[in-house]
């Protein structure tokens, strides 16, 4: 179990209270401990003295975790059982070898190209395979993988990846900060709007913006599966691109990339590798949430006319939850005009999506979903915003699933409203 | 451990679904926040009182012993399957069945969690005020068992005394009715009050009807802190003794404020040696007139500043240092035997006093801190049990600490129960004819002894 070695000390910490109970969104589904993040701990604890094996009953606790980070926020001694749920996974996939789709996953994201390639071709191939619903129904594209059961609606695929739209330096004003942008995937190929809302927004903020070409993914989705070799690598080609540029800051917008730069590069991999550690830290301290950093820079937007008055409602994503990046995104949307912000209950409960959670309990992760969905409807409001592009493909296929009309937006979309171009 | 033969009949009464052998399921259901484990052969998940009545049948036909468990979030170990046999999850047993606002009464299953049947009463304007810290994820159906408590406990009382009627499947299967819906009610023995607090020994709770109050208007938070915890515990005699009982006087020893300064640095002054957060509640104008009272009352006893909240997130903020405690202790040692001793009010700073001198004695930290008002101080014994010597001193420092709450005309548990961890103790403040008159009854309900054996009687 030589992993799980490496978090013996915060097994340690747990002493079995329950208050993880209260707070983890796969133990209200399940409802039973092997779910929640005590049980999860035992197990862990478990495995390390070596009297319970690596079976698929080790493996189906395992996997009831999404990683929301919740337990860890509201546990009283601290215990990181998020960290230790994928070092499990780690020692799972280490000795029974990663499921077929967590290696397909890990392959996917190794390989910018594949990706690249694979997205074409879904984007192209897509019409002849997917079913194509009427706008008028409020559904869009359906993607019937097998292991979805046919359910599950994703977005689409831009025409023209982001990172392919702009060069890689897009110079500002003298003396004003100069951002290094961090995509992510899911904005790159399934939400360039996103990308352009940020970029819009930090020019007008006379930023430099520095969008690097070979930025890679950020692993988050390897992670989920206790791939941690797959996350190391693609740690080491970001690191190496992120180090090549003179950065203020670096920006995500979206928080499962924020959350691997800022959080998991340096605690899971950093511990793994300490010969990256330092690395890892230098660029954990430089990395910030776009809406954290427009505030910072005093981002004041104006009425600009350029939307209609609007009543939003506002999900907290995990990983901007877990990095206290709550208030920033809320100040700003109220400081917009025309902007209406109505808060959900809730708002701070994780959508359903656990990287490759919703995967493998598609179900539970319905069950999660719903109840988000249902408080979105109940706040009446136009849209749902986030900060998470994740979250934002899970919040569309919760409420698509209910035939409600809710738009999903990014806060960055709203914000990029209010400005003069 | 029980042969296949059972297992396939407890599957055939709850469903396959809600039976678990794996050695996975075992573990989780063998631990509660006592540190302890044990594993039981069988983990079943009842959807019904029909359902653990023929489980009960089942355990008595075959001998095999079944520990009813709740969140499984108890202190002393009530709901562990120490002997093997089954343990017997009541969560799935989650309905709030109704809330009767005309007779101001509700009737629950015992899997709700506390804090989501306060919230629905609350909804309607009503109040179900017992508050044990665990009341998140902790219970009711466990809370009734262990008769828990909480800060609010010296103004409304504890979960005993808003229990009118049980539903309990008793170890033999049979399912019975205790009280009822009426406040009054004085037909053959209060086997209601029996129940509460019997820790799963006697029957499973599967319904119990509340008694709720009406929700009060506001609240008001101050925060006090004293240059002495003579002072302190002066200040909690005072405020009654002038007929003001508030909701709640927390309070926190030096020791404490020092792990949790040391952490946190919250600003508490360095002449601050105990802290005591008081909470009225009630009428608006009352609580005001109350709040002023009290300032004025304390005022000579050695206060060295006093906060009052203004608004919710002041309160809030004032209860944070009160919910910083627990993650503060683990600096002082990474293992910890909390027990909740009770002593009349104002013999509070007697305790501590005597406490100090164990601590002396055996050089161990000890930290208290708890709920002054009703007496019962939650005593943190610190230790490493990894050095070698030490468990074995916190275990008679422990006999010491109670025995000195007992000197005192106090008791050595005032919410957490006896279950295994205070076991060894209970000689101490039961005399033999107590202990023979429980055990009578225990033997007269479960003669077999299948209902949680092992527990609060010494084997």
């Amino acid at each position: 179990m030589d992993p799980l070695k490496r978090v013996e000390n915060e097994l340690k910490k747990c002493v079995k209270c329950g208050a993880c109970r209260a707070h983890c969104p796969a133990f209200a589904t399940f409802g039973k401990e092997p779910a929640v993040a005590r049980g999860k701990v035992a197990l862990a604890q478990h495995l390390l003295k070596g009297d319970i094996e690596l079976d698929d009953a080790t493996y189906a606790a395992m996997s009831k975790c999404l990683l929301c980070g919740s337990c860890v926020e509201k546990c009283p001694n601290d215990v990181p059982t998020d960290e230790i749920v994928v070092v499990a996974r780690e020692a799972l996939s280490g000795q029974r070898g990663l499921t077929t789709f967590h290696a397909a996953v890990g392959r996917v994201i190794r390989n910018r190209s594949l990706m690249k390639f694979g997205a074409a071709a879904a984007r192209i191939l897509g019409p002849l395979f997917f079913r194509k619903v009427p706008e008028t129904s409020g559904l869009r594209l359906r993607f019937p993988l097998p292991f979805l059961g046919g359910k599950r609606h994703i977005p689409s695929i831009a025409k023209k990846p982001f990172l392919d739209r702009h060069p890689e330096v897009i110079p500002g004003e003298p003396g004003k900060p100069r951002i290094v942008y961090f995509v992510g995937c899911m904005t790159n190929f399934c939400y360039p709007q996103v990308g352009e809302a940020a970029l819009a927004l930090f020019r007008h903020l006379g930023c430099t913006v520095i969008i690097p070409k070979n930025q890679q993914c950020c692993g988050l989705p390897g992670m989920s599966g206790g791939d941690l070799d797959t996350v190391r690598g693609l740690a080491e080609k970001n690191l190496a691109e992120l180090e090549r540029y003179e950065a203020d800051y670096i920006m995500t917008a979206c928080a499962t990339c924020g959350g691997a730069l800022h959080k998991f590069y340096p605690n899971l991999v950093g511990k793994r590798h300490p010969e990256l550690a330092a690395r890892l830290k230098a660029i954990a301290e430089k990395t910030v949430d776009a809406a954290q950093l427009l505030q910072k820079l005093g981002l004041n937007p104006e009425e600009t006319g350029a939307g209609s008055d609007i009543r939003v409602t506002y999900h907290d994503p995990c990983h901007l939850r877990t990095r206290a990046i709550t208030r920033q995104p809320r100040e700003l949307l109220q400081g917009t005009p025309g902007v209406e912000l109505a808060e959900m209950e809730g708002a701070d409960k994780c959508c359903g999506l656990g990287g490759t959670f919703n995967v493998y309990h598609y179900e539970s992760s319905l069950a999660i979903n719903k109840m988000k969905s249902a408080a979105i409807i109940n706040t009446g409001a136009d849209a749902v915003v986030t900060g998470c592009p994740g979250c934002m493909m899970q919040l569309s296929d919760g409420l698509k699933q209910q035939r409600n009309r809710t738009r999903v937006l990014h806060t960055l979309e709203i914000l990029a409203r209010s400005i003069r171009p | 451990m029980l042969d296949n033969r059972i297992i396939d009949e407890l599957k055939t009464i709850v469903g396959a679904d809600n039976v678990a052998t794996d050695r996975q399921d075992l573990i989780c259901y063998g631990y509660d926040a006592t540190q302890m484990e044990f594993l039981p052969d069988a983990v079943v998940h009842p959807g019904s009182p029909d359902e653990v009545s023929a489980v009960l049948k089942l355990a008595n036909r075959e001998q095999f012993p079944v520990y009813p468990r709740g969140a499984g979030s108890g202190f002393t170990g009530g709901a562990l399957p120490k002997g093997g046999g089954i343990v017997l999850v009541v969560t799935r047993l989650n309905r709030i069945l109704r809330i009767d606002t005309e007779n101001l009464i509700a009737e629950v299953e015992p899997g709700v969690v506390t804090e989501q049947f306060q919230l629905e009463v609350e909804k309607l304007g009503l109040f179900y005020p017992p508050d044990p810290a665990s009341l998140k994820f902790s219970t009711l159906g466990g809370n009734v068992a262990e008769n828990a408590g909480g800060p609010r406990c010296v103004k409304y009382g504890v979960t005993r005394d808003f229990v009118m009627g049980l539903e309990v499947v008793l170890p033999s299967g049979e399912i019975i009715r205790t009280g009822g819906e009426t406040y009054k009610g004085v037909v053959g023995y209060d086997l209601t009050r029996l129940l509460c607090g019997s820790e799963g020994t006697l029957g499973v709770i599967t319904k119990i009807i509340f008694k709720l109050l009406p929700l009060p208007e506001a609240k008001k938070t101050m925060m006090t802190i004293f240059d002495s915890i003579d002072g302190a515990a002066k200040a909690v005699s005072t405020i009654i003794g002038n007929k003001i009982i508030p909701t709640t006087l927390e309070f926190m020893d030096h020791a404490t404020l020092q792990c949790v300064e040391k952490r946190f640095n919250l600003g508490i002054p360095a002449s601050g040696r105990a802290v005591l957060i008081i909470e009225v509640d009630g009428d608006r104008d009352l609580i005001e007139k109350q709040a002023a009272r009290i300032q004025e009352l304390i005022k000579p006893l050695g206060l060295v500043e006093c906060k009052i909240a203004k608004d919710a997130a002041e309160s809030e903020a004032l209860w944070k240092v009160r919910r910083l405690v627990s993650p503060s202790l683990r600096d002082v040692n990474p293992d910890k035997f909390n027990e909740d001793i009770v002593v009349p009010r104002s013999k509070v700073p007697d305790v501590i006093r005597v406490i100090e001198k164990i601590q002396q004695k055996y050089a161990i930290p000890i930290v208290n801190f708890g709920h002054a008002g009703d007496g019962n101080i939650h005593v943190n014994i610190m230790i490493d049990k990894s050095v070698a010597g030490q468990e074995e001193k916190a275990h008679e420092a422990i006999a010491e600490v109670f025995q000195a709450a007992l000197d005192l005309n106090g008791t050595m548990s005032g919410e957490h129960g006896v279950g295994l961890a205070k076991q060894p103790y209970i000689h101490l403040e039961l005399k033999p004819a107590q202990v023979a008159t429980m055990q009578a009854i225990k033997k007269a309900l479960d003669p077999n002894n299948i209902l949680n054996p092992g527990k609060m009687f010494p084997v």
